[in-house]
């Protein structure tokens, strides 16, 4: 496949391109956020009790509050680029950069074991379907499928973790934690109920690619050379079929994020997810605007890096 | 051999063209295969009853969704709904128990344990200097797992008590411990299950107008209580009245928010499409920009900054955030399919015959994109849905007392044990629903899309 890779340059500048444009995403994402934030009624300082003027005074000039809005803009941005987020209203000694840097590992655990367990799940069944296709496991899968994709995730972790308490009282011992975090046994239902819904949807993405890719040229030719079934399915159907897979990996990313949140309140995961909820119910303004930026920057970046990795992987792909 | 020519005029042969069947338009043909597929057909008739449901269901089970039942709470359905009607609560002085009147148990109940009061009596136990007494749901398996401490007893000659606390229609065990001098729990414990009846008293009966006899409700009758086909919730509150409103809020969003980003999508994904050059890249560009916002995080934002007072329903916040965030999908389809229709060699035919701008909006375009469009929009309503689901679940969509399907489950889910009822049915709602139109759907695309036609 060497000669197939597309023009090195060409790559590299559509990356670099690519890259640029993204940072423009954020910048906007920032600025969006930070005018937004603003515009909420009511005021961060509003929520402390009895604050004398002086008192309001001084906590509005430790905040910045008191500058002009473009001042405090402008601060703003120059803090993010130097990567300070500030420092949370409502845990008064906590910077949002401990709050990401102590959270976020976990939310993104969570997130690559679900990915993993919905791509391998999506793939494997995909694949059994279409070559069962309208038999009994093709009907089950997909009538599974439709369901993954009908229902919302807190029903499934809900679910779950009714799942478990009957399973653990049943069996008299824990085989797995209903909720909590800190070992591998405590990953394993959250991220397969996270992975769920993203494993429904690559499952009949898969299993279509993999009927339109039934009557290629190449898949012809791999037969009538009398190549084992095996290799068939391995080398020609399995890896052509997995492209239009890896595409849509990234928006699932997107979905995995968000539908994390959800799942780490129901588990009790003290996940980035369940921080960013718990701040948007508290008004920590400092705590939102810092991971919303976190969060936008973040998918931004994964949408690109999947783009660039579809491109390396199809060199069919048109880079523009 | 002789031609022979003949310029008379011929018999139009239009008379002899035997139609085998009419001619069918476009809809018409969409329709007929739309009806072919038994599941989009059986979808069409769910979201129709599930519209029924919404619309007319609050007219019939006119129960208020917010008035609560305080003699109902959590009841899941098929309840027993018999209540018994007593006299009004007198106070109880625990009596002092002999020995053989508690045997063979330690530990006895005075009197009809009911949902008004039960009265507990024990026998002293030697070096007791008190008593703690213990309410379970569960049977207790180990002098650990008693159930709730419901009172300290500091006076060793005090050997009866009196729970009233929240008492429910159902079995509970009590279980009774003795205290040393320093508070501490002595060895052993003595349990009684005890199955309380539900009453009522005469006053409540006539108040709430459960009784048959007008103003005079006799003691000793049985009366029902307020009937709730789904059971109630958390706060007493009538499951089916509460599904049905939450159903106004739920598909309200779920079908007017894409409805009208659609519509903000076909004017923007249009104008684009005419427009061309460089309008189109800068409006295009725009677009890019704001599918890249993370659309929940940005949704939650716009309901922070719109959402004013606390007891608004949220309803507009979240109708608003949607449009605004949700369009450039269906406005770049839109621009898509319509560059791609401008360069139809049936354009450039009626173009050639002298159709103006309007004309072909109207006769190529719009019927054109119509299918897309549709097959677009059935398939937002579950995103929408789900989007509202998951706001009202982290409690940043329909606020309270409202109800809204999501806003239903977030407060099941706290419940899901005891009372897994709560959490079910609007958890079946939201995935009915969205199954449905998923499958609608479906059966939309296989009907309208000219591509899977072909490929038949």
């Amino acid at each position: 496949m060497a000669n197939s890779r597309p023009n090195k340059h060409a790559y590299i500048r559509y990356a670099i391109k690519r890259l640029i444009q993204g940072a423009i995403t954020v910048w906007l994402i920032a600025t969006a956020t930070f005018f937004a934030m603003h515009n909420v009624p009511g005021d961060p300082l509003l929520d402390e009790k009895a604050v004398s003027p002086e008192i309001r005074k001084n906590l509005q000039a430790k905040y910045g509050l008191d500058r002009p809005l473009l001042e405090q803009y402008g601060i703003y941005l120059s803090n993010m680029i130097r990567g300070d987020f500030g420092i949370s209203y409502a845990q008064q000694n906590r910077s949002v950069n401990d709050i990401i840097r102590e959270h976020f590992p976990v939310s993104a655990i969570l997130g690559v074991l679900s990915i993993v367990f919905a791509g391998l799940g999506g793939i494997l069944f995909g694949a059994l379907t279409a070559i069962n296709r309208n038999r009994l496991p093709d009907i089950v899968i997909m009538f599974l499928v439709i369901m993954g994709i009908s229902v919302p995730s807190f029903v499934f972790a809900a679910l779950g973790q009714i799942t478990l308490v009957n399973v653990n009282a049943f069996l008299d011992t824990s085989i797995l934690p209903v909720a909590g975090w800190g070992t591998v046994s405590h990953m394993i239902m959250p991220s397969l109920i996270l992975g769920l819904g993203t494993m429904a949807f690559l499952t009949r993405l898969m299993r279509s690619s993999m009927l339109e890719i039934d009557n290629a040229d190449y898949l012809r030719t791999a037969i009538s050379k009398g190549l084992p079934p095996t290799r068939i399915f391995l080398k020609h159907q399995l890896r052509n079929a997995i492209l239009p897979v890896i595409t849509v990996l990234g928006p699932s990313i997107a979905a995995i994020t968000t539908g994390g949140f959800v799942v780490e309140l129901v588990f009790a995961i003290p996940g980035l997810g369940r921080y960013f909820v718990q701040a948007v119910q508290q008004s920590d303004y400092t705590v939102i605007m810092g991971t919303t930026v976190f969060y936008g920057a973040f998918l931004v970046f994964m949408v690109i890096v999947v783009d660039l990795l579809y491109g390396w992987v199809d060199p069919r792909v048109r880079l523009d | 051999m002789e031609a022979t020519y003949s310029f008379d005029r011929i018999e139009p042969l239009a008379r002899q063209v035997t139609r085998t069947r009419p001619s069918l338009s476009y809809w018409q043909d969409a329709w007929r295969r739309f009806k072919a597929n038994p599941r989009s057909l059986v979808s069409l008739y769910i979201v129709m009853a599930l519209g029924l449901f919404t619309v007319l269901g609050p007219w019939v089970w006119t129960i208020d969704p917010t008035a609560q039942d305080l003699d109902q709470i959590s009841t899941p359905p098929g309840a027993d709904r018999r209540a018994r009607v007593v006299e009004p609560y007198t106070r109880w002085v625990p009596p002092n128990i002999t020995l053989e009147a508690l045997s063979p148990s330690r530990l006895a109940v005075i009197g009809e344990p009911t949902t008004q009061a039960v009265r507990l009596a024990w026998h002293p136990v030697v070096g007791a200097s008190g008593y703690r007494v213990y309410r379970g749901i569960a049977e207790p398996n180990s002098p650990d797992a008693l159930g709730l401490p419901l009172t300290d007893i500091v006076n060793a000659a005090l050997t009866g008590f009196e729970d009233r606390l929240d008492l429910k229609p159902r079995t509970y065990h009590y279980t009774v411990v003795a205290l040393s001098t320093e508070g501490r729990e002595l060895e052993g414990f003595a349990t009684l299950d005890v199955p309380v009846t539900r009453v009522i008293t005469t006053s409540e009966a006539i108040e709430r107008g459960l009784s048959e006899r007008n103003g005079s409700a006799l003691i000793g009758d049985v009366v029902y209580l307020d009937f709730h086909p789904l059971g109630t919730d958390y706060l007493g509150r009538d499951m089916l009245a509460r599904l049905m409103h939450g159903a106004r809020v739920s598909l309200f969003i779920g079908i007017v928010a894409p409805f009208l980003y659609v519509m903000v999508g076909i004017l923007y994904g249009s104008i684009a499409g005419f427009a061309g050059g460089r309008w189109d890249q800068l409006l295009m560009r725009f677009a890019d920009f704001v599918v890249a916002l993370p659309f929940l995080l940005f949704m939650i934002l716009f309901k922070m900054v719109f959402n004013t007072g606390p007891g608004e329903s949220g309803v507009f916040a979240m109708l608003l955030a949607m449009i605004l965030l949700s369009w450039p999908a269906t406005a770049r389809l839109v621009r898509g399919q319509i560059l791609q229709i401008r360069e139809e060699a049936y354009v450039g035919a009626s173009r050639l015959l002298g159709a103006g701008s309007m004309y072909l909006i109207v006769r190529h375009m719009i019927p054109n994109t119509m299918g897309v469009i549709l097959v677009t929009l059935t398939f937002a309503v579950p995103g929408a849905l789900f989007t509202e689901a998951f706001l009202s679940f982290i409690g940043m969509g329909v606020a309270p007392p409202n109800p809204s399907w999501g806003s239903m489950c977030n407060e099941g889910i706290k419940t899901m044990l005891t009372a897994p009822h709560e959490l079910v049915f609007p958890a079946v709602f939201i995935s009915l629903t969205v199954l449905v139109f998923n499958l609608l759907g479906d059966g939309l695309r296989d009907a309208l899309d000219a591509r899977m036609r072909s490929a038949e």
